[in-house]
């Protein structure tokens, strides 16, 4: 224990006692009009000087508890076994899908209508994640606004259903669309930076269209939202008890059933797992084709890919355009589902965690992606309790990931291809 | 086919590159030598398009290309490797040959989701296409291994390989020896012959290894200091005074 770490350690004791005392320490009480300053309670000086003591020793010892942190990745003991042959785990993940889907398919039947509601969200955010990682994963552009395609899918539904009557069905295709456009548009003159620029940049775009939905009021309706989003139909059949629109009928007088809520809550969560599994599905082929190799390529090797005739313009923005598309298609089914929009859902934190989702899934990796989606779609409900509590754990999460497995739950395999020898 | 007349580049105060000409017959192998520093690399940079020359035309098959985009370029046929090898390292080797042809494949985005027998038949000539590229550079066994496990000379032989699966027309090869030992070299020395002989590409090679130059090359040229200082077939330069002198200089 060298004397810089006995120095060091109390300096960031110290700095611990300055900047926790003042907040904590002092409050502001009201007594009748005017307002006083109280001292701090014992038990809040006992806390801030315990929490000193802490980073004190933490510091102290600094050395050595990064060490077995380092050890960890060690400790797990997943972390060094050898792959599984190519073959055995294709049919191994194929089950694991196949059991999935079957599990989400019975869910709705078996749930309550709060935890089928939840399922849908899960599923909205794992088409989200699945495009991030397309734009994260596999061609490496840190997009830090990636919310922003989600807010013009949602929008252009809530819109088009305000202004034009436009059904579900019809939104659904042009949302994807016009996200596609904006990322299409954005990304033109983004992509020519690089590495944290671009996250900068891709933030501040993120931040510019929310904040145009809040200021676009005669538009948008600003802070207040747009509600009386329709809901999906089938076949012209509407959920609601009673019909709203002209040449509709009703679900539940069709099949002569009696009228429940959760028939909607239901069909709304059989749509979003439909269009989750067309988006793995489509994401998935893409990656296998030459376009998936082409952003991989530009990502690894730029300058190589360039050689090789890659056009570095039309490879990143195709990555970001159908990352987009995809947004798109997530915010037209959160607008259904919600039947009210409001730019609060739309904020920074979403990207933020729509990006951790990807990185702690395991960049590039579909499976981890899922699981890692429902993870930290889920656990937050879970934990009700400690809500006050949960941005700190998610933090604390992340960087135990990164200490623990810095590649992701499910870091990303390459699929071995056969060839044929050629005479 | 390669006609580079009087190429200048400069980087700030310095001048890289000062009036080369060069030119690339079909079915030639033309080498670059010089010493250290004279501006090999810089000429192979501004052909591929990687700089804008300062000076100077660049015309391949009759049109001037100097300042084209560098992935246009490549797409005219003019391909190239590195000094320092670059693959794409955590893709498999496979993927690397299929990266490069990527023209090859160039249908929608639907077919390709679709799984169409079209892009079916098109994606199975690439396949049948990079092992044969495998095969013929001994990669066969690696196939399925991340390209940046392999070892140094597999590296090299690699880059090869993605070049031409492109099918070029003029292959450019910067110092496709360095790092090799004597038996790779001679291996190397017969495939950039077999290049020329049975895929009619034309090869512009820039190479420290004289024994290597003076055994395959049709023309060599000298660069000292970015001047042109000899060209000629490799009997004349083995007997040029300047040659001689510029080289016993430097040692
Ligand atoms: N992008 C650049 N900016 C500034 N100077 C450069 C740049 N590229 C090359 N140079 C300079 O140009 C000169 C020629 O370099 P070049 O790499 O072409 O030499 P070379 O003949 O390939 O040498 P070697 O045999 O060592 O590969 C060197 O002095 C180098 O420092
Ligand atoms: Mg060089």
């Amino acid at each position: 224990m060298a004397a810089h770490n006995l120095k060091h350690a109390l300096f960031c004791a110290i700095v611990t006692l300055i900047i926790s005392y003042p907040i904590l320490g002092f409050n502001l009480a009201s007594e009748g009009i005017d307002v006083t300053l109280e001292g701090a309670k014992t038990s809040t000086v006992l806390g801030v000087l315990l929490a000193a003591l802490i980073v004190f020793l933490f510091q102290l010892y600094r050395d050595n508890i990064m060490g077995s942190l380092r050890q960890l990745p060690a400790v797990n003991p997943l972390a060094n076994r050898k792959p599984m042959e190519q073959s055995k785990r294709l049919k191994l993940e194929s089950t694991l899908l196949t059991l999935m889907i079957i599990g989400a398919l019975i869910w709705p039947f078996i749930a309550s209508r709060g935890a089928v509601d939840l399922a849908t969200l899960v599923l909205i955010y794992i088409m989200l994640a699945l495009g991030l990682n397309v734009v994260v994963g596999l061609a490496g552009l840190l997009d830090l606004g990636y919310v922003a395609f989600y807010a013009v899918g949602a929008y252009s539904f809530a819109l088009l259903s305000q202004y034009f009557g436009i059904s579900f069905w019809f939104a659904l295709p042009i949302g994807a669309l016009l996200a596609a456009l904006f990322g299409l548009v954005l990304g033109f003159p983004v992509l020519r930076l690089r590495g944290d620029y671009l996250a900068i940049v891709t933030l501040g775009f993120g931040e510019i269209i929310r904040i145009l939905l809040n200021n676009m009021t005669s538009l948008t309706g600003g802070p207040n939202g747009i509600g009386g989003i329709p809901d999906p139909t089938l076949f012209g059949m509407e959920f609601g008890r009673r019909v709203k629109e002209e040449g509709n009928t009703s679900f539940h007088e069709t099949f002569g059933i009696a009228y429940s809520g959760e028939h909607k809550v239901i069909f709304l969560y059989l749509i979003a797992l439909v269009l989750a599994v067309i988006t793995a599905i489509a994401i998935r082929r893409l990656m296998r084709m030459p376009v998936g190799r082409a952003w991989e390529a530009l990502r690894e090797d730029e300058i190589a890919a360039k050689s090789l005739g890659l056009s570095r313009t039309a490879v990143k923005l195709s990555a970001f355009t159908i990352g987009a598309f995809f947004a798109g298609f997530a915010g037209t089914v959160f607008a259904s589902k919600q039947g009210f929009i409001s730019p609060e859902s739309f904020v920074f934190l979403e990207s933020a965690i729509i990006l951790a989702i990807v990185v702690l899934g395991g960049m590039g990796s579909q499976m981890g992606v899922i699981l890692a989606a429902i993870a930290v779609t889920i656990l937050p409900e879970l934990a009700r309790e400690f809500s006050e509590y949960r941005m700190a754990i998610f933090g604390a999460a992340m960087v135990l990931m990164m200490v623990w497995r810095p590649q992701g739950l499910m870091p990303m395999r390459r699929i071995h291809i056969e060839l044929k020898r050629q005479e | 086919m390669l006609e580079v007349q009087n190429l200048s580049m400069r980087f700030g105060g310095l001048l890289a590159v000062d009036q080369v000409s060069l030119d690339v017959q079909e079915h030639e192998i033309v080498a670059i030598i010089g010493p250290n520093g004279a501006g090999k690399t810089t000429v192979f940079n501004c052909m591929s398009g990687f700089y804008k020359p300062t000076g100077g035309k660049i015309l391949f098959e009759g049109k001037e290309i100097q300042g084209k985009p560098d992935y246009k370029i490549s797409r005219l046929g003019l391909v190239r490797t590195f000094q320092h090898v670059r693959l794409f390292s955590r893709m498999t080797v496979v993927e690397n040959l299929l990266v490069a042809q990527h023209r090859h494949l160039n249908t929608n985005l639907l077919s390709g989701i679709l799984k169409t027998p079209n892009y079916r038949e098109k994606e199975q000539k690439s396949l049948d296409r990079a092992a044969y590229w495998l095969d013929r550079v001994g990669l066969m066994d690696m196939a399925n291994r991340d390209a940046g496990n392999l070892a140094y000379g597999q590296q090299r032989r690699l880059e090869i390989a993605r070049c031409m699966v492109t099918e070029p027309k003029l292959l450019m090869l910067d110092e496709p020896a360095a790092g090799l030992n004597p038996a790779e070299t001679k291996d190397l020395n017969q495939l950039i012959i077999s290049l020329k002989e049975d895929y009619n590409v034309s090869v512009v090679l820039i190479e420290h290894d004289m024994s290597l130059v003076m055994d395959i090359s049709d023309r060599i040229n000298v660069i000292n200091q970015g001047r042109p200082l000899a060209s000629g077939t490799p009997d004349e330069i083995r007997r040029n005074d300047d040659v001689i002198k510029a080289y016993l200089g430097e040692a």
